[in-house]
C-alpha cells in the first residue's frame, strides 16, 4: 500500500498524508472485523470445537469433562475371546450407512426432479401469456411456507385415514385402500421427496428464469430467421447458454438437500426409511444422550459436503463469487 | 390459427392451470381443514362451505398461553436478528465490493460457504457455546444462533447489489471530500434501501423458519418458536393429532408471510438470484 | 490557480503498465487537453492528478508541492464525469452543497455559492429538482456547476460531453469554453478522444499514445508542426495523406505527409501527380475527392465549394509549396533544409 518515494527530498514532502487507497484499505479492514469476527463467534469456533468433541467422550450432562478419546467415535475395534472382531464406532453402524443412503438418495432424486419442473415452470415463465404475473405469484407460494407447515400440511393431506390424497386416489380407482404414506417404510422417502419437491421447485424455477431472461432475444429470433426448429434452438442455444445458472442452481439445492432436517423430522418421525445424516447425528447428540458420537457423524457430514463442494466447483468451473465477470 | 396451434395453446394452458393448482391446493386445503371442528374435520370437502364457517380451531390456538407466547418469541427473534445481520453487513459488504485488498475473491467464498454449512456440524460446538454463555433457552440462544445463516447472506446479497452501483458516483462523492463511512452512510445507504428491504424480509424469513437451532436450544414452551410449537402441537394423547388448530396455527404462521412475499413479489426474486446467476 | 508538475510519474496495475513515465507542466490558467485514441492511458493520467488512482512511481506536484499521498479532497480539484456522476437521491441543490457541506462551510456561504454557480450555468430554476427530472444537457451543467461550487484550483474533465448528442455537444463545450474565460486563474485539464473537442478547447494539447507522451503544445503547433507521424495522423480531419515509395523518394524522405486542403487540383502536366478519381464526398461546404495516385491508399484531396468533378475522372495534383512534412524511417520529421522545390 505505501508508494514509493522517488526523489521526494528533492520536493516539498506530502506532510504525513496517507494516500486514498490506504484510507480505502484501513477503512475496509475495520468495516470487515466486526462481521468476521461474530462468524469467528458463531461459525469458526464452533465448528472447531464441534469437531474437537467428536474426538472425545463428551457427554450432554458433562460437557467440560470430556477427555481425549482418539477415533473412538469413528471406528474402534475390539478382539473377542472367541477371536472374532468386533467393529465399534459409527463407520462400523449400519444405522449410520442407511441415514448416508437415505440423504445422498434423497438429495439426488429430488434435486433432479426440481431442475426438471423448475426448467419447465421456467420455460413456461419465459413465454408471454395471458396470466403470467398470476402464475408467478401462485409458485411463490409453497417458496414462502415454512418448512414446518408444509411438512404438517402435507401430513395432513397424506394422513392415512382421513387424507384427501388418499380419497383422491381411491375415488379415481388408482389405490384398493388406504396407504400410511409416511408410516410405512416403502412410501416414506416418496412422501418426503414429493413435499420437497412442490415446496422448493419454485426456487429452482426462479433461478433458471432469471437465467432465460438473460439469454438476448435476439438470438431466438435470428435462430427463426434461420428456420431452425424449436427443439433444436433449445438444446443448441438455450440449455448450453442456461447452463452456468442452472450449474449453480443445483449446487445450492444439493447443499440444502443435503442437510435437510426438519421435514423429515416433522413429516416422518422415527422412520428409519427416511433418516437422513443430519437428523441421526442431533439424535445422537441430543436425544441419546451419545453427545461424542453425534458430534462425530455432524462432522462427518460437514466432510462430505466440503469434499463435494469442492469437487464440485472444481470439475464445473463454477464462478459463484460473480468476480468473473467484472 | 391452425388447428395445431390451438391444440398446442389448450396444452399449454392446461399446463399452466396444473402448475397453479398444484402449487396453491394445499394452502388452500389448509385453509380449508382449519375451519372445521369435531368430526366435520374427516370428512374430505374440497369448497368452502361458507354458511358453516367454524373459527373454533383459531378461538383454540389464540385464546392458548403458549401459541401467541411463540409468536411473539419468533418476530422478536427475527427482527433483532435481521436488524443485528444488516447493521453488520452493510459496511462489510461494502468493503468486500468497492475496496481491492488481496484475498477478496477467497473470503467472499469462505462467507458463502459458511452460508451453505450443513448447520448440524456446529450443533455441538454452539450447545456448549450457548451454555458457556448462559442462554440456554432464552431468545438470545437463537439470535446468536441464527446469525451464522443470516449474517452471510445479507453480506452475499448486499455485496452483490452494491457492485452495480455505479462507481463514478462513488468517485464524485470521493472528490467531495467523503470518507469510507459518509460514502455509506450520506451516498449509498439511500441508494440501497431497495436492497435493504429485500435482504432483510429474506433473512427475516430465513429466521422466522428455522427450526433446528429452536427446536435444541429451547425446552420450556414459553420459549418456543412458531416452527417448533407447530411441530410439537398435541392433542390429549399422543395418537390424537390435532390437525384442526394445527391447521389453524399454520394458516396464522403463513398468511402474513405470503402477504409479504406477494408485495415484494419482484424485489424478492430479485434478492433470491442476485449473486447466482450472475456469473 | 494551480500549476502541476509531473515528474517521471508511471502507473501500472501489476504487471500492466499503463502510464510508462510521464513528464509534464501544466501552467497556471492554462486549457490543457488529453487526448489520443483509447486505451492510450489519457484518462487514467488525468485520475492520477486527481488522486482517485495511486501513482505506481514518480511525482505529482501541485504549485511546487508533492501531492502524491493526498487526498482527492484534499488537493482543491474538482472533477466532472462522463456520466455526470450526480447523486440521484438528492436535488440540484443538495448534489451542489454536498462537498461544502462536508467540509464544515456555514450554510450563508453554501448558499451563496451555489446560487452563485447556479446563476452562472442558468440553472437556477432547477435547484429543487431531483437528477432524473433534468435531461442530458441538464444533468451536465449541474455536474459543471458542482464543480465549480467547490472553488478548486484545478478543473478536471473526463470526456463530459461524450454522452450528449451531437447538438447538446458543441453547445456544451461553447458553455465549457466561456467558463474557462471567466475562471481564467483556474487549471482546467480535460480529458477527449474527439480531436476537434481538443483543438477547440485547449490552450494545449497532449497527445498520448500507449502510456507515453507523444507531444505537447498549441493546437496550431500540432497541426503544423507535429512532432511525429502518429501525431500528424491523429491530428486533423480528415486525417493527414501518407504517401511513402517513389512519392516520398522524390522529397528525400520515407514517408511523405501532406494535408487534404494543402493538395491542388490543377490543369494536366503542371503538378507531379496523376490518378484516377475513385471515390467523392460532397460535404456541401467542401468536397472531399479520393484520388488513386498508384500508393497504398488513395489521396484525399480537400476542394472548398461545389466542385464538378465526378468518379472516374483522371486528375492532376499539386501539393501546396512549403506546406509538406517530410518523416524519416522512425517517424520523426526530417529536418528542414530541403526547401520547396
Amino acid at each position: 500500500m505505501t508508494t514509493t518515494a522517488t526523489g521526494a527530498a528533492a520536493y516539498a514532502p506530502d506532510r504525513g498524508e496517507t494516500g486514498l487507497q490506504e484510507q480505502r484499505a484501513r477503512a475496509a479492514f475495520w468495516f470487515l472485523a466486526p462481521m468476521l469476527l461474530m462468524l469467528f463467534f458463531v461459525a469458526a469456533w464452533p465448528l472447531l470445537r464441534s469437531i474437537w468433541f467428536s474426538f472425545t467422550d463428551t457427554t450432554l450432562n458433562n460437557l467440560y469433562g470430556g477427555e481425549w478419546a482418539g477415533f473412538q467415535n469413528y471406528l474402534t475395534w475390539r478382539e473377542l475371546p472367541s477371536g472374532r472382531i468386533r467393529w465399534g464406532g459409527t463407520l462400523a453402524d449400519p444405522a449410520w450407512w442407511n441415514a448416508v443412503y437415505n440423504t445422498v438418495r434423497f438429495a439426488v432424486i429430488s434435486v433432479g426432479l426440481e431442475t426438471l419442473f423448475g426448467l419447465l415452470i421456467a420455460l413456461m415463465l419465459n413465454a408471454e401469456f395471458k396470466g403470467r404475473g398470476i402464475v408467478r405469484a401462485a409458485i411463490l407460494i409453497p417458496w414462502a411456507i415454512p418448512t414446518i407447515v408444509s411438512a404438517r400440511m402435507w401430513g395432513w393431506m397424506l394422513n392415512d385415514q382421513f387424507g384427501i390424497i388418499n380419497h383422491m386416489l381411491l375415488s379415481v380407482g388408482l389405490i384398493d385402500s388406504p396407504i400410511a404414506w409416511t408410516a410405512r417404510a416403502d412410501t416414506a422417502m416418496i412422501a418426503v421427496i414429493v413435499v420437497d419437491v412442490w415446496k422448493t421447485t419454485p426456487f429452482m424455477a426462479l433461478l433458471i428464469l432469471a437465467g432465460l431472461q438473460m439469454i438476448p432475444r435476439d438470438m431466438y429470433e435470428s435462430a427463426r430467421i434461420d428456420g431452425i426448429h424449436p427443439v433444436r434452438v433449445f438444446f443448441r442455444v438455450t440449455l448450453p447458454l442456461l447452463k452456468p445458472a442452472i450449474m449453480v442452481a443445483v449446487i445450492f439445492r444439493l447443499l440444502d438437500a443435503l442437510r435437510i432436517f426438519d421435514l423429515i423430522y416433522v413429516l416422518t418421525p422415527n422412520s428409519s426409511a427416511t433418516k437422513t445424516m443430519s437428523i441421526v447425528a442431533r439424535e445422537n447428540m441430543i436425544d441419546f444422550n451419545r453427545f461424542a458420537y453425534g458430534s462425530a457423524q455432524s462432522t462427518l457430514l460437514f466432510a462430505i459436503i466440503f469434499l463435494f463442494v469442492t469437487l464440485y466447483i472444481w470439475l464445473g468451473r463454477v464462478d459463484l463469487t460473480g468476480e468473473g465477470r467484472r | 390459427m391452425t388447428a395445431r396451434a390451438i391444440f398446442w395453446n389448450t396444452m399449454f394452458y392446461i399446463a399452466v392451470a396444473i402448475v397453479v393448482v398444484v402449487a396453491v391446493f394445499p394452502f388452500y386445503y389448509a385453509v380449508l381443514t382449519s375451519f372445521k371442528t369435531g368430526t366435520a374435520i374427516f370428512r374430505v370437502t374440497y369448497l368452502p362451505d361458507f354458511g358453516n364457517l367454524n373459527w373454533g380451531n383459531y378461538q383454540s390456538v389464540l385464546s392458548g398461553r403458549n401459541f401467541p407466547r411463540s409468536v411473539a418469541n419468533s418476530v422478536f427473534i427475527a427482527t433483532v436478528t435481521v436488524i443485528a445481520a444488516l447493521l453488520l453487513a452493510v459496511t462489510a459488504s461494502y468493503a468486500l465490493s468497492r475496496v481491492r485488498f488481496r484475498g477478496r475473491g477467497l473470503l467472499l467464498m469462505t462467507i458463502l460457504a459458511v452460508s451453505m454449512f450443513p448447520q448440524i456440524a456446529v450443533l455441538a460446538g454452539l450447545f456448549e457455546l450457548i451454555n458457556f454463555l448462559g442462554l440456554y433457552n432464552t431468545p438470545w440462544a437463537l439470535i446468536l444462533s441464527y446469525t451464522i445463516f443470516t449474517l452471510p447472506f445479507t453480506v452475499w446479497v448486499l455485496t452483490t447489489f452494491m457492485r452495480d452501483l455505479p462507481v463514478e458516483i462513488e468517485e464524485a462523492a470521493i472528490v467531495d471530500g467523503a470518507s469510507p463511512w459518509v460514502i455509506i452512510t450520506k451516498v449509498f445507504m439511500p441508494l440501497l434501501w431497495p436492497a435493504l428491504v429485500t435482504t432483510g424480509l429474506l433473512a427475516f424469513i430465513g429466521a422466522w423458519n428455522e427450526f433446528l437451532f429452536a427446536l435444541t436450544f429451547t425446552i420450556t414452551e414459553t420459549q418456543r418458536t412458531v416452527p417448533v410449537a407447530i411441530a410439537l402441537l398435541s392433542g390429549a394423547s399422543q395418537q390424537e393429532i390435532p390437525w384442526g388448530p394445527i391447521m389453524a396455527a399454520s394458516v396464522i404462521v403463513t398468511v402474513p408471510l405470503i402477504v409479504l412475499v406477494l408485495v415484494f413479489q419482484r424485489k424478492i426474486v430479485a434478492g433470491l438470484t442476485a449473486g447466482g446467476v450472475k456469473g | 490557480m494551480a500549476n502541476i508538475q509531473l515528474r517521471n510519474v508511471t502507473k501500472s496495475y501489476g504487471a500492466a503498465h499503463v502510464i510508462k513515465g510521464v513528464d509534464l507542466d501544466i501552467r497556471r490558467g492554462e486549457f490543457m487537453v488529453f487526448v489520443g485514441p483509447s486505451g492510450c492511458g489519457k484518462s487514467t493520467l488525468l485520475r492520477l492528478i486527481s488522486g482517485l488512482e495511486t501513482i505506481t512511481s514518480g511525482d505529482l506536484l501541485f504549485d511546487g508541492q508533492r501531492v502524491n499521498n493526498v487526498l482527492p479532497s484534499k488537493r482543491g480539484i474538482a472533477m466532472v464525469f462522463q456520466s455526470y456522476a450526480l447523486y440521484p437521491h438528492m436535488t440540484v441543490y443538495d448534489n451542489m452543497a454536498f462537498g461544502m457541506k462536508l467540509a464544515g462551510s456555514s450554510r450563508a456561504e453554501q448558499d451563496a455559492r451555489v446560487r452563485k454557480a447556479a446563476r452562472m450555468l442558468q440553472i437556477e430554476h432547477l435547484l429543487d429538482r431531483l437528477p432524473k427530472q433534468l435531461s442530458g444537457g441538464q444533468r451536465q451543467r449541474v455536474a459543471i456547476g458542482r464543480a465549480i461550487t467547490r472553488d478548486p484550483r484545478v478543473f478536471l474533465f473526463d470526456e463530459p460531453l461524450s454522452n450528449l448528442d451531437a447538438a447538446l455537444r458543441v453547445a456544451t463545450r461553447l458553455e465549457i469554453a466561456k467558463l474557462h474565460h471567466e475562471m481564467s486563474d483556474v487549471t482546467m485539464i480535460y480529458v477527449t478522444h474527439d480531436q476537434v473537442e481538443a483543438m477547440t478547447l485547449a490552450d494545449r494539447i497532449c497527445v498520448l499514445r500507449d502510456g507515453r507522451v507523444e507531444q505537447v503544445g498549441t493546437p496550431t503547433e500540432l497541426y503544423e508542426r507535429p512532432g511525429n507521424i502518429f501525431v500528424a495522423g491523429f491530428i486533423g480531419s480528415p486525417k493527414m495523406n501518407f504517401l511513402r515509395g517513389r512519392f516520398a523518394a522524390e522529397h528525400a524522405c520515407h514517408t511523405l505527409g501532406v494535408r487534404s486542403e494543402h493538395i491542388d487540383v490543377v490543369a494536366e502536366g503542371e503538378g507531379p501527380w496523376t490518378g484516377r478519381v475513385v471515390h467523392t464526398e460532397d460535404l456541401g461546404s467542401d468536397n472531399y475527392l479520393f484520388v488513386d495516385l498508384g500508393a497504398e491508399e488513395p489521396v484525399i484531396v480537400r476542394q472548398p465549394g461545389k466542385v464538378a468533378i465526378h468518379e472516374g475522372a483522371v486528375v492532376t495534383l499539386r501539393p501546396k509549396a512549403g506546406m509538406l512534412h517530410r518523416f524519416d524511417e522512425d517517424g520523426l520529421p526530417v529536418q528542414r533544409p530541403l526547401a520547396a522545390e
